[in-house]
């Protein structure tokens, strides 16, 4: 069924098809509507599950974690500094190996105070241990949520995920999406039945234990194992998705690569307005390509070098920007494959990307001065 | 091998950890003198005395709560 | 009354020598049963019952962090009734740093959303794990390494936090102090805990034998004392109602207690009789 909804619509929309159990959850802009869906979900007896309005994000990620300990499919969603309050408890779950699904309307953090989006906050906890899945769209924010339980709960996988949709750009813009059906999902997405950890007076187990030396090192091994393990996971979910609901996914989507002189790499919302000025460009016979990364972690090293290796140059672009050495996207990109690259951070705490930046970015990295440099687009100075 | 998320499925599996060995004072009980109040059974920080008043010197520890506690006296701490 | 034999903290755990946390545990643990979930905050508690691979516990327990056990606790209440598992107890066990300081959100909000679930604060009066830092809970006058002694002074500066009359205000059904040295009184209170509809918080008290300073024997002797002195005064406030549930026959000297123990040993005249007013003070008011 096709609608026009906003992506937090869509989000909370392939929550409720999911069926999660518990859904403890704290109010934060832009995430702050997803929420709200679920609490008039429940009200309603749309959605089964146990509702908690926790008083902070701390407590909504520690109850999402007690309750995954019981055995039973949880969500919860933030943003931010909601994300960042989380942060002790991010590295927690994942260790804990709790296949917790969550919402981020990614938004930029404090200090000074931005409401608005880049992707600074997911982007600060790629080392916790969770998934990260970018969103273009509010088609690919309720996919994304679907598969996200699928690759979470895989015996071999059994980290959390976190599906990331840029704040305001898509949690507060409406456009058609097609909502499947509860029968579909069913066949799609079976009720979790974990074995590894569950709260069980019948099985008395004990979750989060103390480690020595001995064995803490190979516990955060496990984990390594388990990421890199994600990859193929993510493949077989995706075709399974695409079995059940016909639409086609990868840990990357190619946009115009397979001849591209030029290959842009981004991640979420700007992907749509790259594909506009790609779409212009190549009508002028400019071949321009984009690599879309929709898996942040695992990371799709392999995808992304088969992507740009022929291309002439890239230009990796970064909403975030890790101080003292820049966008985070480009370093990794620079580190894991031998290729010629420029880095550009945009989009900070909402500051506009228009087309036209697009088309700068394009030219500086047809003739780089320095590829070390940290290019900063938009800055105010700079014009 | 650490097991997924270092979780523990052998309930009370800390007993494979005998803790008589920290032990220097060792209580000796004499039933002759006991009383059967409990007391010793229920503050044993190791949980380590029944309700016959039998001792598991496995775990016991040597703290001499059980030697303080028994009002009758029946409980003396003895050097290893 | 009948106490059950069987144990659900297994021996060969850590803790020191005549610790009075596990004592509090095996008690409580008695009185709940089999059809019980726990969850810890990271302190003494956790450590020294879950040395992986090992652990003491025999019911179903979790640990995630220090400031959020009554926040794990909510989850799993919620999860365990989302399952049809209604009948299956919560308990949360917290030390007073992680109840009375870093866990006292999460511990509000639950008690204001009304779970169904025991929260046990054991209260030994600093931060033991760590190495005796002084907490909300420390008592006045006590030396701890962050609230040392000195020439300029006399340790900790300020009395113990009020945590169990802040959760009544939080008009909860239960909420109850205890003592490890008084097992029947304690014992009574959870089992009244577990049958109460909704969050029930037991406050109890818990000597420390390396945090105070005295011989691993004297742990219950310790807790007898700060009752009989009224330093610590036994009480329970069922949906409102507040009621002594224990008056020592007559109040002993503060002193007795102050003086078995080495965080008060270095207390003037003059600071030991400001600590014995304000326990007069206290206890006048409870007509104790």
């Amino acid at each position: 069924m096709l609608r026009v909804i906003s992506a937090n619509r869509a989000l909370a929309e392939a929550v409720k098809l999911a069926r999660p159990k518990v859904v403890p959850v704290y109010p934060i802009t832009p995430q702050t509507t997803i929420s709200e869906y679920l609490a008039s979900f429940v009200a309603d007896g749309e959605l089964k599950a146990e509702y908690i309005m926790v008083e902070s994000e701390h407590s909504a990620i520690s109850a999402a974690l007690g309750a995954s300990g019981t055995g039973v499919r949880v969500f919860t969603a933030t943003s931010s500094q909601g994300l960042a309050l989380m942060h002790e408890i991010l590295f927690a779950a994942a260790g804990l190996r709790a296949p917790i699904v969550m919402g981020n309307a990614n938004r930029a953090l404090s200090a000074p105070l931005s409401i608005w989006n880049d992707q600074q906050d997911s982007i600060s906890e790629r080392d916790s241990g969770w998934m990260q899945f970018f969103a273009e769209n509010a088609q690919e924010a309720l996919d994304f949520i679907l598969q996200a339980y699928r690759i979470s709960e895989d015996q071999d996988v059994l980290l959390p995920s976190m599906v990331c949709v840029d704040g305001f750009i898509l949690t507060h813009t409406v456009e058609p999406v097609d909502i499947p059906t509860q029968e579909d999902v069913d066949k799609f997405l079976p009720p979790y039945q974990p074995t590894h950890s569950y709260l069980d007076p019948e099985h008395p187990m004990s979750i989060g234990t103390f480690t020595d030396p001995n064995y803490y090192m190979d516990a955060r091994y496990d984990m390594e194992i388990a990421m890199e393990g994600a990859v193929d996971v993510i493949r077989k979910v995706n075709k399974e998705f695409e079995e059940v609901f016909g639409r086609k996914y990868d840990l990357v989507e190619k946009y115009e690569c397979e001849d591209a002189e030029i290959i842009l790499v981004a991640m979420g919302s700007i992907c749509g307005t790259i594909k506009a000025v790609i779409d212009d460009l190549r009508e002028k016979g400019e071949k321009i390509g984009l690599l879309k990364v929709i898996s942040f972690r695992p990371f799709p090293r392999e995808d992304i070098y088969n992507a740009v290796k022929n291309a002439n140059r890239i230009a990796v672009l970064d909403k975030n920007i890790s101080m003292g050495i820049g966008g985070v996207l480009f370093n990794e990109i620079k580190a894991k494959m031998d290729v010629d690259a420029s880095g550009f951070i945009l989009g900070l705490g909402g500051r506009d990307v228009p087309p036209e930046d697009i088309i700068r970015i394009i030219e500086r990295t047809r003739n780089p001065t320095d590829t070390q440099k940290i290019n900063w687009i938009g800055i105010k100075e700079e014009e | 091998m650490t097991s997924i998320g270092a979780t523990v499925k052998e309930p009370g599996s800390s007993k494979h950890n005998k803790t008589g060995s920290w032990r220097t004072f060792k209580p000796i009980l004499d039933k002759e003198k006991c009383i059967d109040c409990e007391n010793c059974f229920l503050f044993c920080p190791e949980g380590c005395i029944n309700k016959e008043y039998d001792i598991d010197y496995d775990y016991c520890k040597g703290c001499g709560i059980c030697a303080e506690e028994c009002p009758v006296k029946a409980i003396k701490m003895e050097r290893e | 009354m009948e106490i059950p034999e069987e144990e659900f903290l297994a021996p060969g755990h850590r803790g020191c020598a005549g610790c009075g946390a596990t004592v509090g545990v095996r008690l409580a643990l008695k009185m709940l049963g089999k059809n019980t979930v726990a969850v810890s905050a990271t302190g003494c508690l956790e450590v020294i019952t879950t040395p992986y691979p090992e652990t003491s516990w025999k019911i179903p327990w979790i640990h995630v962090a220090f400031e959020n056990a009554a926040a794990v606790a909510s989850g799993v209440e919620r999860a365990l009734k989302s399952q049809g598992k209604d009948d299956v107890n919560v308990v949360t066990f917290a030390g007073d740093g992680g109840t009375a300081d870093i866990g006292l959100q999460a511990l509000s909000g639950a008690m204001e959303r009304g779970h169904n679930l025991i929260y046990i604060c054991y209260d030994n009066e600093a931060y033991m794990n760590t190495g005796v830092q002084r907490s909300g809970a420390t008592p006045y006058g006590a030396s701890t390494t962050t609230s040392p002694h000195g020439k300029e002074s006399f340790g900790e500066d300020k009395p113990k936090k009020n945590i169990p009359m802040i959760m009544a205000a939080h008009g909860v059904p239960y909420v109850a102090t205890a003592s490890i040295s008084y097992p029947e009184d304690f014992m009574k209170k959870v089992k009244k805990a577990k049958e109460v509809d909704g969050p029930a918080y037991i406050h109890l008290h818990q000597p420390c034998t390396t945090g105070w300073g005295f011989d691993p024997s004297q742990t219950i002797e310790l807790g007898r004392l700060a009752v009989e002195t009224g330093s610590w005064i036994l009480y329970e406030i069922e949906e409102g109602e507040f009621k002594i549930t224990y008056r020592p026959m007559q109040r002993k000297p503060v002193n007795t207690y102050l003086e078995s123990q080495k965080r008060f040993k270095h207390l003037k005249e003059e600071e030991k009789d400001r600590i014995q007013e304000y326990v007069d003070q206290v206890c006048a008011e409870l007509k104790i």
